[in-house]
Parts: C-alpha cells; structure tokens; sequence
C-alpha cells in the first residue's frame, strides 16, 4: 500500500463508515459463480450432445438450471438461451 | 481477518481456478462495489443488487484478460462505474436530473481510501478489527458488540478509541516530508 494518508482518527472512522458490509445473500451469490459457471457449461455440452435433452432445455430455461441446482437469474437464462441458440 | 494476500496472487489463484481465491476476492471487493452503486450513484434495491451481480460476472468472466493484475482495484472500480452509468441510462422512465457520470471524483476517491482503511484493518489484532468493523461499519450498539464478543459493554468505547488509535498509528506521519506507507502489523 503505498497511498498517503492525511486523516485523523475521526477521518478514519469516517471512511470505515463508507463500506458498511454488501447484503449477505448477494455475496453469496457473487460467490457461487464459478459453481454455477461449471453447471451452465456442463448443462450446454449435454444439451448440445443430445437433441431431446437440447429441446427440453430449451423450452424449460429456468427449469433446466434448477434442475442443475443453478440459480435461473435473468443473466443467467439469457446467457443459456444465447449458448444454445448459437 | 487475515492480511489479505496481494491482488496480483489473488488473481493467479483464481485463474487457477481456486475457487476460494474466488471467494476472497468477492469478500475483499464486495463493500467496495455495494459502495459505489449505492453510495455513489445512489442505486438501491434491485437495480444495486443487479450491478452488483453484473460487475462480479464480468470480473469473473474477464479476469483471464486483465493485463496487469495488480490493478485490480482499478479495474473493479472502473467496470462498476460502467455497471452504474448502464443502468441509470438504461431507465428509460426516469428522468435523470444529471448525467450519470457526473458523480464526483471525490466521492469515489473516498471510496477508494476507505477501501485503504478497511485493508489496513486486517494489520490489528483481530478483536480490535471485529470492534471497529461492528461499530463503525455495521453499526452495532456497545451491548450487541459486548456481546457478541464476550466483553463488558462497560469497556466497548474505551476499546473502540483504542482500536482506532492503532489503526491511525498505522497511518502516522513517519517520513520527513509526509505520511507513512503502510507496512507493519499492530496488535
């Protein structure tokens, strides 16, 4: 860290105010990406492997992801409708 | 709270893909986005929960991109105010009573030394960083912080100016012509 500081203890005390904690759920979330990231790649490699599993996915976006224990936020469904759209 | 590890060996792990790595850095970045779309740019509710989803799913997509790795922050900072102005623009129903990329430099430069201070939390002992983190940043009353940490409420204030007294020493004019870096721990 090589920034200088000009504050005193109230300044301090002011700035540790400026990062009250994000809300836990989305930090969970934020942290589960690289888990669903996995499940979504592995989802699309069996859709696209198989053409009946292909069509259910397709027509049961949001369905398909919980079934891979996936959060179906909107990114997320729009991210599998474009992958397996392409 | 350990001393965090440096951002450039943060984002090797997490090319690596350690997923606790990952975990880490949400940690150590998660207050600073939530800031920035909420305090700077005053987004609330749903629109700062989705800025916030939007600039860790592009981090985490782009991170195998970034050059230089120790610029993280910067990076962070910059997708954030990016996530911040797209969505205001995006709001087709409201009138924005300013362009959105006018919120001052020196409300996000505060930011930017409070993401300091935070850092330097992790250099006290850890009691006085859970005290001055639940009174300062999450709020908590001397009872709630007493008992959490299994100390006389009685004596919470007199740690807390304590506590901070050490953060600040961290801080602490030591050089001829300025302020000192931050280099040491204190217990």
């Amino acid at each position: 860290m090589s920034k200088r500081f000009d504050h005193d203890e109230e300044g301090i005390a002011e700035l540790l105010r400026q990062l009250p904690p994000a809300p836990a759920d989305w930090v969970a979330a934020a942290k589960q990406l690289p888990a669903a990231r996995a499940g979504l790649d592995a989802l699309v490699a069996r859709a696209e492997a198989d053409v009946e599993l292909r069509r259910r996915v397709v027509a049961e976006l949001d369905a398909a992801l919980q079934s891979e224990g996936i959060e179906p936020e909107e990114r997320v469904v729009e991210e599998l409708r474009r992958r397996l759209d392409a | 709270m350990s001393i965090p590890a440096p951002d450039a060996q943060l984002v090797a792990r997490c090319r690596a893909g350690d997923e606790n790595a990952w975990h880490e850095l949400v940690d150590r970045y998660g207050r600073y986005v939530h800031a920035i779309a909420t305090r700077g740019y005053g987004l609330r509710g749903g629109d700062a929960e989705d800025v916030f989803q939007e600039v860790f799913a592009r981090i985490y997509e782009r991170l195998a991109t970034l050059r230089k790795p120790d610029a993280l922050r910067a990076w962070i900072g910059q997708t954030t105010r990016r996530c911040c102005i797209d969505r205001i623009r995006a709001r087709s129903d409201e009138v924005l009573l300013a362009e959105p990329d006018d919120v001052p430099v020196e409300t996000l430069g505060r930011l930017d030394d409070a993401l300091d201070v935070r850092d330097a939390l992790a250099r006290l002992s850890p009691e006085c960083a859970e005290i001055l983190d639940r009174f300062f940043c999450r709020d908590e009353s001397y009872r709630a912080i007493g008992d959490r940490l299994g100390l006389p409420a009685g004596t919470i204030a007199s740690r807390i100016s304590r506590c901070l007294g050490k953060l600040r020493e961290l801080f602490a004019d030591e050089s001829p012509e300025g302020k000192k870096q931050v280099t040491t721990t204190v217990s």
